[in-house]
């Protein structure tokens, strides 16, 4: 492990081919193409998670998302006051009632102790350096703000990492990555943890979503922006007997009775505070200012504060 | 409703430059060196002057990677 606050040296995502391929699956976006099917779940359940959390924010911010969506979930909040939309491309950017400005997630444009709520949808998966864009985000939040954050984790497109590897070293004697690794759950609470979070809480929501064939994944994929982005990524394109033989395997291992074949997104949930006296945690030993024996004889007797 | 629009509440006739928003100045800084920005409305630009870099502001949104920035001299 390396010491918190020191860069990480190596580069796993080439984020300016990332953006470029988002650029371009944005411009090709079409309602029909259905390819924001992750990006709409995922702001629904958004929605639903902030209604939970009962209080106001002055600046909310969306980080990254791939999409206008969260930024218009946002906006239609009536208990945010102010919405800045930091999207990873001026394309797509959507119109609406909030700012708009372009920025990458690893490199934040965000003030210290700016933001009273900062969401993440989707985004953060490809960053190369996600220890370091937790704490950029931890510090742009000001005391007591939230962060609230979607990534691509866990098994997420597990049967198609395998099928492409399993044809490409059948075929070609050796496999090159061409799926991204994704962190699991208990590493992305760590992170949270280490980025210096209050409460942080981690969660899977598991969409497995199903397919005629294989080319139909990856065509999705492309749709969303999300195709292949590794540094070590091979710049060989796929072979097609390679191709085939993994979407005849893929069909073979993960096929359901009808014969469609499942693709698993796993959206694991961050949420963390950016701490503040106010926040519950325990109190130190013998710092009681109470008699356990007042407190067990209740209200109403002897003293007692009363509960109304 | 929030009003969250690029232009400023009473903001003047459309001839004028695009403005943006100046409770964007709060909020964002240098991606660079974390110093405050400052506004150009002539040039559009949010200039870092610790950077020296000058982010554009394209259509009234700034780009703040400092890849698209434009070095200044001196």
């Amino acid at each position: 492990m390396s010491a918190p606050g020191q860069p990480i040296a190596h580069e796993i995502f080439d984020r300016s081919l990332a953006r470029a391929r988002l650029e371009r699956a944005l411009r090709a976006f079409t309602q029909e193409s259905g390819a924001d099917f992750l990006l709409q779940r995922a702001t629904g359940e958004l929605a639903d998670r902030l209604s939970l959390v009962k209080r106001t924010f002055g600046v909310a911010v969306d980080l990254g998302t791939p999409g206008p969506h969260a930024a218009m979930a946002l906006a239609g909040d009536t208990r945010i006051g102010f919405v800045l939309r930091a999207a990873p491309t001026a394309e797509g950017i959507g119109e609406g009632t909030y700012a708009r400005i372009v920025a990458d997630e690893e490199r934040s444009p965000l003030a210290d102790a700016s933001c009273d709520l900062i969401v993440s949808i989707l985004a953060l998966q490809g960053v190369n350096d996600l220890p370091g864009a937790l704490i950029q985000i931890r510090r742009a939040l000001r005391p007591d703000g939230l962060f609230l954050g979607c990534v691509m984790g866990g098994e997420s497109l597990n049967e198609l990492r395998q099928s492409l590897t399993a044809a490409e070293s059948e075929i070609r004697s050796g496999a090159s990555p061409r799926v991204a690794p994704f962190a699991d759950v208990r590493v992305l609470g760590a992170l949270l943890q280490r980025a210096g979070f209050a409460l942080p809480v981690v969660d899977l929501d598991r969409a497995v979503t199903r397919y005629g064939d294989m080319l139909a994944v990856m065509r999705d994929l492309r749709a969303m922006g999300a195709a292949n982005a590794l540094v070590a990524r091979s710049r060989a394109p796929l072979r097609r007997d390679v191709l085939f033989r993994a979407a005849e395997i893929y069909a073979g291992r993960f096929a359901d009775a009808d014969g469609r074949l499942r693709a698993t997104f796993d959206m694991v949930w961050l949420a963390g505070w950016a701490p503040h006296e106010s926040q519950q945690k325990p109190l130190k030993p013998g710092s009681a200012t109470m008699r356990l024996e007042d407190a067990l004889r209740g209200p109403g007797e002897g003293g007692g504060q009363g509960f109304g | 409703m929030n009003e969250a629009n690029i232009a400023a509440p009473g903001s003047p006739a459309p001839t004028e430059p695009t403005r943006i928003d100046p409770r964007l100045l709060e909020i964002l800084v240098c991606p660079v060196t974390r110093a405050t920005l400052e506004y150009d409305s002539k040039r559009q630009e949010l200039i870092s002057r610790a950077a020296k870099l000058a982010y554009p502001i394209r259509d009234g949104i700034p780009i703040m990677l400092p890849e698209e920035a434009r070095a200044l001299e001196e």
